[in-house]
């Protein structure tokens, strides 16, 4: 089994990463959700009335868009979560 | 030098180059030939599972489909690219900090239960089976286009390369091929991408060039001119969909959710040093796929632009050589049938289904099709989807050594994919099914042996597959997504964020999600494919999109049995706040 630490328990500093990260993912996942079901689909009829360029605006989000947003929620990730592992002293 | 041999050229020195990496990377041990050592930098990491991720499907066909679908094929670009944040945020570094070989691992240790890792090894051998026919028959269409070899030979030459690289250096092997297919594969599709932005827009930046004006002076912006030239034929606006909103809607997710359930995705991150690393590793996968993916939409619209102009209204006598040349291969065809011997590209079938060509050709020269014409429809041109990519460079008159990279790059995406895939069919046999579960005694050489056996046997079958292709095959090779979504995604996504999911849930959840989408997609697509049309569907979800309805039915049974059971032992709350925190991780090893 991997890294079995007999002494292991919750530490307080565990839990408050934990509830630190749970809390960055739920944010984070909004996002992921509304540049791609919201702006790419839902909202889509709404947001074709807009350009950008020669892209009608939800197309864009549905075609391009939602693909760079991808791409800067995980380095935001990835940048906070190493933040947040020396802070509570965490990291590997 | 001609386009034949330069093809050959090419062809023949990436498979040198894949063969040269295969022998300086051998594998020596189960822990090389399962994650490649665990020791694999997430740069490197990053651009092999973007090898591995982008198939076939996405190489040859993806823009082919954005060109037949326009935004309807939103759902491909959102759904193989969406999952990746999934992956990065909530699945790859606990796997990684659980440190383990195969996905059936982590199921079977963090649900106590050799029942779960059966399940687990029969969902990932279903979906990888599925997906790997569609790889192999890719490489016999590239060989039997470009190299003019036929699709038997094609399939075994590229059945012998990847048994060289897969079977002697196993993940080891295949990750430094991959890398290096990443790099044939992206060149040869940015290329011809450049080229066609530039011709058609100005700007060689294919992804600025789709939102710019047509370089013909009207003024007009691509997809402006592309939705005026299709109602012009009479088809939808290529902006607008014709799918209904939740069914767009289900397909994403179910690509999106599957995406990050597939186990030959999954244990990439196995192979790097440590948990965070597998955060960063799947960012550089996603950076590396996105170039591929950002550039398939503007691909799509030139191709579908330069094929009406140079087809619609041409007479058949003047059509350029990449038309005869596909249609000698049988995918795209012309039937007559106002006799005024010109092409006329509408909306609508031709004819019905594939074309049959009869013996002769018909008065303009065309090879005579025998289906029964569509009489409703004016148009007279069958194209496969499939040829867009392949044919661009040809259809954009380009130099000879871009359709030579085309063809090495179309081999190189089908070759990596069927790689990876074959690597966890054969660690879920040796270590999952023998090492773990039947036969526990076996010695670390004797496990490499039966992974290196198992590799071969699933060659093979690949083989077979691919080159007489069950009529089931291309049905249901876009349903992995689907089955990975209902079964293997929420077990492992609820092994780490829920303390209190026991074996019973775990089991009942996948054994009842993978049952509904599998039967759900078995009796539309096979039993009763007449039935398969929206006023049939459940909440009008096509079988495409249905793994969403799955993956729900397996949170909530596997819920509601979990509350019903007994608590998972201490034990197991132990690992799971262990996989929680980055601190400690290990090497893979086995346990």
């Amino acid at each position: 089994m991997a890294d079995e630490n007999d002494t292991h328990q919750t530490s307080e500093a565990e839990g408050a990463y934990w509830r630190d990260n749970i809390r960055l993912l739920v944010s984070l996942m909004a996002i992921w959700f509304a540049c791609s079901f919201g702006a790419g689909i839902l909202f889509r009829d709404f947001l074709d009335q807009f350009m950008l360029g020669g892209y009608p605006l939800g197309f864009w989000f549905a075609q391009q868009g939602s693909i760079y947003i991808f791409i800067a929620l995980i380095v935001f990730y990835v940048v906070r979560m190493k933040a947040l592992e020396r802070k509570y002293d965490l990291d590997d | 030098m001609d386009t034949q041999t330069l093809i050959y050229i090419f062809v023949g020195l990436s498979f040198a180059l894949y063969i040269g990496i295969a022998i300086w990377s051998r594998a020596g041990s189960t822990k090389e030939f399962y994650v490649a050592g665990g020791g694999v930098n997430p740069v490197v990491n990053g651009m092999a599972t973007a090898a591995d991720w982008m198939s076939a499907a996405s190489f040859i066909s993806m823009a082919g489909l954005i060109a037949f679908l326009g935004y309807d094929a939103s759902v491909y670009l959102m759904g193989w690219t969406g999952g990746y944040v999934l992956l990065a945020l909530l699945l790859a570094p606990y796997l990684r900090k659980f440190g383990q070989f195969t996905v059936p691992d982590f199921i079977g240790t963090r649900y106590y239960s050799k029942t779960a890792r059966v399940v687990a090894v029969i969902c990932l051998i279903f979906i990888s089976f599925t997906y790997i026919a569609g790889q192999m028959r890719g490489v016999g269409i590239v060989f039997s286009r470009f190299l003019d070899v036929q699709i038997f030979w094609g399939v075994i030459i590229g059945m012998g390369i990847v048994f060289v690289y897969a079977v002697l250096g196993g993940m080891k092997g295949i990750t430094y091929t991959q890398v290096a297919q990443y790099c044939v594969l992206i060149f040869a599709y940015m290329v011809p991408a450049f080229f066609l932005s530039f011709m058609i827009t100005g700007n060689p930046i294919p992804q600025i060039g789709l939102g710019s004006t047509v370089n013909d002076g009207s003024g007009l912006y691509v997809l402006q001119k592309l939705n005026l030239v299709l109602s012009d034929l009479g088809f939808g606006e290529y902006t607008d969909g014709s799918k209904s909103m939740i069914d767009v809607f289900c397909i994403t997710l179910a690509l999106m959710v599957g995406t990050a359930g597939l186990p030959h995705v999954i244990v990439r991150f196995f192979t790097v040093p440590k948990a965070s690393d597998a955060r960063k590793s799947a960012g550089w996968a996603l950076v590396f796929i996105a170039l591929l993916y950002t550039t398939a939409p503007a691909v799509g619209a030139f191709a579908r632009i330069n094929f009406i102009d140079t087809v619609n209204e041409t007479e058949y006598s003047q059509a350029p050589e990449w038309f005869k040349n596909w249609e000698r291969n049988d995918l795209i065809a012309f039937q007559d049938k106002n006799g005024d011997g010109v092409m006329q590209y509408r909306s609508g079938d031709a004819f019905a289904g594939a074309p049959e060509f009869g013996e002769g050709t018909g008065a303009s020269g065309e090879r005579v099709v025998t289906n029964a014409p569509v009489a409703d429809s004016e148009n007279e041109v069958y194209v496969d989807r499939d040829i867009m990519v392949l044919a661009n460079p040809e259809i954009g008159n380009l130099p000879g050594w871009v359709i030579a990279l085309v063809a090495a790059g179309g081999l190189a995406a089908a070759l990596s994919t069927a790689a990876g895939l074959l690597l966890v069919i054969s660690s879920s046999v040796s270590h999952d099914l023998l090492k773990s579960t039947f036969k526990p005694d076996i010695s670390e050489k004797g496990e490499l042996m039966a992974a290196r056996i198992a590799a071969t046997a699933a060659i093979v079958v690949a083989g077979y597959l691919g080159i007489y292709p069950p009529g089931w095959v291309a049905q249901v090779v876009a349903f992995a997504f689907g089955l990975a979504a209902a079964s293997l995604f929420p077990a492992i996504f609820m092994g780490i964020f829920s303390k209190s999911m026991n074996k019973e849930g775990a089991i009942a959840g996948m054994v009842s999600g993978l049952a509904f989408t599998f039967s759900y997609i078995f009796y539309f697509k096979l039993m009763n494919p007449e039935a398969n049309v929206a006023e049939n569907w459940l909440f009008g979800i096509s079988p495409e999109g249905i793994g969403v309805v799955g993956m729900v039915l397996n949170f909530a049974i596997a819920i509601a049995v979990s509350k019903m059971t007994a608590s998972p032992p201490v034990e197991i709350k132990k690992l799971v706040d262990s996989i929680r925190v980055p601190r400690g991780a290990g090497e893979a090893h086995a346990h």
